[in-house]
């Protein structure tokens, strides 16, 4: 094909056009760039900043990140000068977060569940900041159902193990006098993920039936029944639009869902309705906790006693080396103590903010037990809150 | 064919450059464009090639990290029916299974359609239907999976839960393949999506395939009193076979790979199902699930089902090959 002359000198035209283009637009990249600088030589920053990086489970996520964007805006004075500390905590799961911190590429780690044995193998000198609780709740779609559902721990096991088929199965009907029960079929909808809410739930049927053996108790499991989804989003979806399906999710997603959710026997024999009250009281009634560096592998606070205790509740800790410096280079002095002082509000002012995200606020006596948690953090052997 | 250049006034006018040269003659020009060529000749040559070296880079990679899972279960792994990261023993075979069903499900659906869709396109629609509606089935597949997913799980599966199965399962319920309780998130939904997904790829493709057939191969068959309908099935259809079936396969491997919408509409459950109303799992919906927070046998065992996926790929790549090249003749159909 050959290319006429004036279509030759249009495509000249057009090239020459195309260099100006590109000309002009590195000029006020230039000039922009130029702009930047200057600005930042002529006024310097008067606020120094510390980054804190953190990594873990997704459950806390939306608090952390409000304890991050509030805490950057609290005036603080390191070494008289402004300080604005950053904390930015990737959700990527309690799992990984564990990982982040035994590799030392992270300042702390998220976690739901707490470190087996062989992970404080791994990792020495780790300790367990408990920063809120979480219930995980039974949430149902049954159209027909008003007036709500009692169930036991017993009787959800036999629904996840797929021994209870139908709604109106004469062990659900026992618990629930005078309600008419639909003869429909039950679909059970589980985690398809590895979750810590999948933890708590099948540690919790566990306690309670007797034919959920050791090996239905993880994180991921090999469900009897049912139809998995992802995330409690996906949960919470599944159950929305699938009629006579149960569930179980965390709470949060619940009410922001306005999902319905049965209330559970505690071990005290009343029926409660999981929510942020009953999730603290459940908190409140933990006792004999460990020493914050000691073995936390067998924490639980499902099943506590208290009258209003909701039996399906869990801690989620904060990750935290008792020696700051076991971090290696990338921790300073100065970053270290903005660490603490940071986990010192969050387990403070920083409960505060948890209640509009569906968060419970942590009970006096865990509240204690992280100050002293907090306070035997050190750093090259000085301690950091006194 | 060249254009013809009459200058206005009737002169001779000159033939136009060559376009890499600026000037005519100058030996040192010429030089400058040939050592362009031999640069530009290296550089797509290595880009090639690259390709087959990134290839082999994920194949050794994946081999190297799946070992732990090789060791542990063998050959059996592929065998294996139960996924049981709590007692450490993986299985692959519900996912392979779940991905072959999923997968010709898809095609059952799909085909009819998308051969539908590209006859009319080539052969029946006027022409000022044709381009809107081209545009139209290509712009399905730019659609972001995720977005099929969501709308699989908030439209379809409530359709599906509600109307369409509980009908299929009145006419066909006689079929262990229909039984069951009918929740919408299962492989049946999972293989409607997956149609969905691939009609955009099969159609465009096997209409390409219609419209490379020459004109003068309707015109014979219109000419000998052939009907439309015989004309298109006769002269067009059989003439484009094996690049219809070329889209058939194209569509094949988009199903087998498809990640989120089957994640989101399956059901994901890790088990051998009997009906297409139980939930299941493909290899890539299992590998989505699992994949951040596996120990590190679990990860060693999804890694060698990605291994498998490729080799399923590879598989069916290598066999529609033969079967374009052997059983339809090369040469007849529009490549």
């Amino acid at each position: 094909m050959a290319i006429t002359p004036e279509e030759k000198q249009r495509l000249q035209k057009g090239s020459r056009r195309g260099i100006g283009v590109v000309v002009v637009v590195v000029a006020v990249v230039l000039i922009l760039i130029a702009a930047v600088v200057l600005s930042g030589v002529l006024n310097p920053p008067t606020t120094q900043k510390i980054t804190i990086l953190g990594a873990g489970a997704t459950f806390p996520c939306p608090l952390i990140t409000k304890w991050s964007s509030d805490y950057s805006n609290v005036s603080l004075k390191y070494g008289g000068k402004p300080t604005q500390v950053q904390v930015n905590y990737n959700c990527v799961g309690s799992g990984a977060g564990i990982t982040q911190i035994t590799q030392k590429t992270v300042d702390f780690a998220g976690s739901d569940a707490p470190l087996k044995p062989s992970e404080r193998a791994a990792a020495p000198g780790l300790i367990h900041v408990p920063e809120t609780i979480g219930a995980v709740t039974a949430a149902y779609n049954v159209a027909s159902l008003s007036s709500g559902l009692n169930l036991t721990g017993n009787v959800l096991g036999e629904i996840f193990l797929g021994k209870i088929t139908t709604w109106n199965s004469a062990n659900i009907s026992a618990l629930n006098p005078g309600v008419t029960l639909p003869s429909s079929q039950i679909t059970v909808v589980h985690r398809s993920d590895s979750s810590g809410t999948s933890f708590v739930w099948t540690s919790y049927l566990h306690l309670e039936n007797t034919g959920w053996n050791s090996s239905l108790v993880g994180k991921s499991i090999n469900w009897p029944v049912g139809v998995g989804a992802s995330g409690n989003s996906g949960v919470a979806g599944k159950i929305l639009t699938t009629p006579d399906s149960i569930g179980y999710v965390e709470l949060a997603y619940t009410v922001q869902n306005s999902m319905k959710v049965a209330k559970i026997q505690n071990p005290a024999g009343n029926w409660i309705l999981p929510s942020l009250a009953s999730t603290a009281a459940a908190a409140a009634s933990f006792t004999n906790p460990p020493t914050p560096s000691g073995d936390w592998g067998n924490v639980s606070i499902l099943n506590t006693a208290g009258a209003t205790s909701y039996p399906i509740a869990s801690l989620t800790y904060l990750l935290v080396y008792q020696e700051l410096n076991t971090i290696g280079t990338s921790m300073t002095a100065q970053k270290a103590q903005g660490l603490v002082d940071f986990l010192w509000w969050a387990v403070h002012d920083g409960q505060s903010r948890g209640a509009a995200l569906v968060y419970p606020t942590l009970p006096a006596g865990l509240v204690t037990l992280d100050e002293g948690a907090i306070r035997s953090i050190t750093f090259n052997g000085q301690t950091l809150h006194s | 064919m060249g254009k013809r250049y009459i200058a206005e006034d009737g002169s001779p006018i000159e033939p136009p450059m060559h376009p890499f040269r600026t000037s005519r003659g100058g030996a040192q020009r010429r030089l400058v464009a040939t050592s362009g060529d031999l640069i530009f000749q290296s550089l797509s040559t290595i880009v090639a090639f690259s390709v087959l070296g990134l290839l082999a880079l994920i194949a050794g990679i994946l081999f190297v990290a799946a070992e732990e899972s090789v060791q542990t279960f063998g050959f059996g792994f592929l065998g294996g029916t139960v996924w049981d990261p709590v007692s450490q023993v993986f299985g692959a075979a519900p996912f392979i299974y779940g991905m072959l069903v999923t997968s010709a499900l898809a095609l059952v659906l799909g085909v009819p359609i998308s051969l539908g869709i590209a006859i009319f396109l080539s052969e029946l629609a006027p022409g000022w239907l044709r381009t809107p509606l081209t545009y139209v089935v290509e712009l399905l597949a730019a659609v972001p999976s995720v977005v099929y997913g969501l709308w699989g799980i908030f439209v379809l599966a409530p359709v599906m839960r509600v109307y369409i199965e509980p009908s299929v399962q009145a006419i066909l319920g006689f079929l262990p393949l229909f039984r069951g309780n009918p929740i919408g998130s299962d492989v049946f939904t999972a293989g409607v999506i997956l149609a969905v997904m691939i009609i955009p790829t099969i159609s465009s493709v096997s209409r390409e395939a219609l419209l490379a057939v020459p004109d003068t191969q309707r015109e014979a068959a219109l000419s000998l009193g052939a009907t439309r309908w015989e004309t298109t099935r006769f002269a067009v259809l059989r003439y484009a076979r094996a690049g219809i079936f070329g889209a058939v396969v194209l569509g094949l491997g988009r199903a087998v790979g498809e990640t989120m919408a089957v994640t989101m509409t399956i059901g994901n459950r890790n088990a051998i199902f009997t009906s297409l109303f139980d939930p299941g799992q493909t290899i890539s919906s299992l590998i989505a699930n699992n994949w951040l927070e596996a120990g590190s046998l679990e990860l060693s065992a999804l890694i060698e089902l990605g291994l498998v996926l490729m080799l399923v790929s590879l598989l069916i790549n290598a066999f529609a090959r033969l079967m374009v090249g052997r059983v339809l003749h090369v040469g007849e159909g529009a490549e």
